[in-house]
């Protein structure tokens, strides 16, 4: 894919504060269609760089391009791009088909009923039209801002980390259900998140931030396994630390007995087992005093602290980093 | 814990009752009793003080305390929401922008008052600098009518619009402005879509904090006013001073009082929270 | 829009305080009429050589330091038994009070004086004064103290009577200092507002009792004087001192 042909084209962008460098000359492209996340700590520039697009922040320097326009220097409105906010920012004064016909006010008022019709029941909102947003649930919140932003048909859906603010089961629930309603509205999506599982599981590319700068772009395969720095490596999972050689816990395989060779293998001690019910989590201390964790499945339980065992790994699970 | 909150409130449970409640009891009971011989009041009990405001004299001075209190309350607003709207939104130095809208709000109402004095007069700063310049010749009326009285409640009570407008304004999430800006509204827009609505509570208290004391306003109508401009607040400290006429005092007073407390419980009922 | 709401604010706060500020100039011309001629201190002079002036200001400090105290002693107290548990008729009577149009508000104590005085052998004077301004008073200082209340962490009371304090000592000696830049704060409202009083004052005042406000109300309808714009300028300037100082406290 080229730089000419991307959807949303980022070059080059930063964005300085007094005192601070939020984004540090970052370059994206996300092609049409794709749900692309972007991944990392908090503090990380993530959501300036959200803002940049969105034109609620202007670049200290740097481009940004949309679908051939040139966004940057473009007033909010003036830009095809819709936001959902992380706390939603409903106007708490308009009911949820105010909030959902907010955008549509150039819409002659037959049109605007039907398109927000239509995005309520897509979001299995019909019948909570006329609530206010303090009567919502916040799963309901999170659909109602969802609809607001794709009822005006949008280029490019910015998502703040939109499932932070729901508890957990539902979170889960409401990520399912992201991707699909992406996939049916057929919209470019670009998903802000501090969460590695989230980034994960519904990107369809991603990329990992920090301090400013974009350390790796790919598919969320090519992150996890193919890290290319220690940090996108310890950012997306955990890792044990040889030296610069990193061995992910669930490549781990721990045994009594020397295993057979294929393999690179060390000895160490137990110090600790936690059951997690599919898995458990091994904790041990090798006999250069470093710690290693493995986990293994539930079924190969049987050690215990103080057991002696060997910690052995395909040699092409290691990954090697500069430092 | 009971017996000390009770005693606690004791002492405030007395001034109230005996500073505020029975002196207004007391006017109330006046307004429906008969004038005295030599001023004070004497029983039958009676509605013709009350009666008496269907007098058009007296209708006359009640529409006009309206009106005038209406316009100032109109022109606070239009003065008093960009400058509330000014404060919540200056980046820096808000807590001084703030205090100059709150320091003439605490210093002397009767001096601020007498300044207008000063510069409207025949003598004033205005007419002589008018004279001087040549653009006149002789001394414009700018004082004693209508135009000075509402000059001075705008000037006396603008800080009164200020402060709850520039309090709900200040709590507004200033994200719901950027999801405006997203989803297309132009500023003008968000501030008459988002803004202004979210503001609603702020302008209905400030409105109340503005047209209450206009409508019954005794200083700004007697200094700026002069004896052309008379309003049901210098009807009822006439009738208690050289009218000696107690029950109709009281009766204007009543009236007054009354429309207060109807707007009260109008606010109150839609915005509960104003209450302290 | 930003410009726009610059300039808008510009003009407003030329209005709030370009008034005072030309009477404060003028109040340093030595000529008498509007038209500047040269600096002069001799209206400040003239002004505090006045026997009446500054009987009248010795009048209204009396006045205003004995109601700031008096009211803040009880609307501290009110505002912390509302802190504990809400009381929505206190509550409702003072806002109503906050807003009773002071002409209504004076006529009826003047009534209530008048009734008074048939079955106690009292006169007007700077007693009714005092006892008027209490009244008025003590809603700003409850208003004032309560929010500093609000923001007061009540298991600090508590975390002292588990200590065995008792509910006076944890008053008086956990949540009274926590809060004491509010109960200044308080006080220096009522000294300003009672400072400022006009119209009650008025109604209320005996013959011996004349104000600082009334001294100035009665000059001021007789017309303007270089003398008066210079006792004006220093009640707005120590007023204004005051309500600085209140406003730090109240924040801080």
């Amino acid at each position: 894919m080229s730089v000419e042909q991307s959807f949303l084209n980022l070059r080059e962008l930063t964005k300085h504060y007094p005192g601070h460098e939020a984004v540090r000359g970052i370059s994206l492209q996300i092609q049409q269609g794709e749900f692309f996340s972007l991944l990392g700590p908090s503090g990380c520039g993530k959501t300036t760089t959200l803002r940049l697009i969105a034109g609620f922040e202007e670049p200290t320097s740097g481009q940004i391009w949309l679908n051939g326009t040139r966004l940057d220097g473009l007033k909010p409105y003036d830009r095809n791009v819709s936001t959902v906010f992380q706390s939603y920012a409903l106007f708490p004064h308009l009911t949820v088909r105010g909030n959902v016909e907010f955008g549509l006010q150039r819409k002659p008022p037959a049109e605007r009923e039907r398109a927000a019709t239509e995005l309520l029941a897509l979001l299995e909102l019909a019948g909570k039209e006329a609530r206010k947003p303090a009567q919502l649930s916040g799963g309901e919140k999170q659909r109602v801002a969802l609809a607001r932003s794709l009822v005006v048909q949008p280029d490019l859906l910015l998502l703040d980390e939109p499932l932070s603010a729901l508890d957990p089961k539902l979170r889960k629930q409401v990520r399912s259900e992201l991707k699909a309603i992406q996939r049916r509205v057929g919209i470019t999506f670009l998903f802000i998140t501090h969460d590695q599982e989230e980034a994960l599981s519904l990107s369809d590319r991603m990329a990992v931030m920090n301090a400013g700068l974009l350390e790796q772009t790919g598919t969320p395969r090519d992150l996890y396994l193919h890290p290319s720095t220690r940090f996108v490596a310890e950012f997306l999972g955990a890792m044990n630390w040889l030296g610069d050689c990193g061995i992910r816990p669930e490549a781990v395989q721990v045994s009594r007995t020397p295993p057979n060779g294929g393999s690179r293998a060390l000895r160490a001690t137990i110090i600790e087992s936690a059951f997690l019910g599919n898995l458990i989590h091994l904790q041990a201390r090798l006999e250069s005093g470093d710690r290693f964790t493995a986990e293994v499945r539930a079924a190969a339980d049987g050690f215990r602290p103080g057991d002696t065992v060997f910690l052995s790994w395909p040699v092409e699970n290691e990954r090697r980093f500069q430092r | 814990m009971k017996r000390l909150r009770s005693l606690f409130l004791a002492p405030a449970w007395l001034v109230i009752a005996l500073g505020f409640w029975i002196p207004m009891g007391i006017v109330a009971a006046y307004s429906v009793l008969t004038r005295g011989m030599y001023g004070g009041v004497e029983l039958p009990i009676t509605a013709e003080s009350l009666a008496r405001f269907a007098d058009p004299l007296y209708l006359g001075i009640l529409a006009k305390s309206f009106v005038l209190a209406g316009i100032a309350t109109v022109l606070c607003a239009v003065l008093g929401f960009p400058l509330a709207l000014f404060v919540a939104r200056a980046s820096s130095r808000k807590n001084l922008w703030l205090s100059l809208v709150i320091l003439p709000f605490w210093t002397s109402f009767l001096i601020r008052t007498y300044a207008w004095v000063f510069l409207l007069r025949d003598t004033g700063l205005f007419n002589t600098m008018l004279i001087a310049t040549g653009a006149i010749s002789e001394p414009m009326p700018l004082l004693y009518n209508d135009g000075a009285v509402i000059t001075g409640l705008v000037y006396g009570y603008l800080p009164f619009f200020v402060l709850p407008v520039y309090a709900t304004l200040e709590r507004q999430d200033p994200l719901l402005r950027d999801a405006a800006a997203d989803l297309g509204a132009s500023p003008w827009a968000t501030l008459l879509r988002v803004t202004l609505p979210l503001a609603a509570p702020g302008i209905r208290a400030g409105a109340l904090l503005v047209f209450v004391p206009s409508l019954g306003a005794y200083i700004t109508s007697d200094l700026l006013g002069g004896s052309k401009t008379v309003l049901i607040g210098n009807l009822v400290q006439n009738q208690f001073t050289a009218g000696r006429d107690w029950p109709f005092g009281a009766a204007a007073g009543m009236v007054l009082m009354s429309v207060v407390a109807v707007l009260l419980v109008l606010l109150l009922r839609r915005d509960p929270e104003s209450l302290l | 829009m930003t410009r726009w709401l610059a300039a808008y604010a510009a003009a407003a706060y030329a209005f709030l305080h370009l008034p005072l500020l030309v009477l404060a100039a003028f109040s340093v011309n030595s000529a008498k009429s509007a038209v500047w001629e040269r600096f002069s201190w001799k209206w400040y002079a003239e002004a505090f050589a006045d026997r009446q002036l500054m009987e009248a200001s010795a009048n209204s400090l009396a006045i205003a330091i004995a109601a700031a105290v008096l009211s803040t002693v009880i609307g501290t107290l009110a505002a912390y038994g509302m802190w504990k548990r809400r009381s929505p008729v206190m509550a409702g009577s003072l806002y109503l009070s906050l807003v009773t149009p002071e002409i209504v508000w004076g006529v009826a104590l003047l009534a209530f004086f008048q009734g008074l005085f048939r079955f106690l052998d009292v006169r007007l004077g700077l007693h009714t004064v005092i006892a008027a301004h209490v009244a008025f008073s003590i809603a700003y200082v409850v208003v004032v103290v309560l929010a500093r209340l609000r923001t007061f962490d009540p298991a600090l009371e508590e975390a002292a009577m588990d200590l065995g304090a008792t509910e006076w000592q944890a008053f008086w000696r956990v949540t009274l200092p926590g809060i004491a830049p509010g109960v200044i704060a308080g006080a220096l409202l009522a000294f300003t507002v009672s400072m400022d009083d006009y119209v009650i004052t008025s109604l209320v005042a005996g013959v011996d009792s004349e104000t600082l406000p009334m001294a100035i109300y009665a000059a001021a309808r007789r017309g303007v004087s270089p003398a008066l714009n210079a006792i004006s300028t220093v009640i707005v300037f120590g007023l204004g001192v005051l309500i600085v100082v209140s406003e730090r406290l109240q924040r801080s």
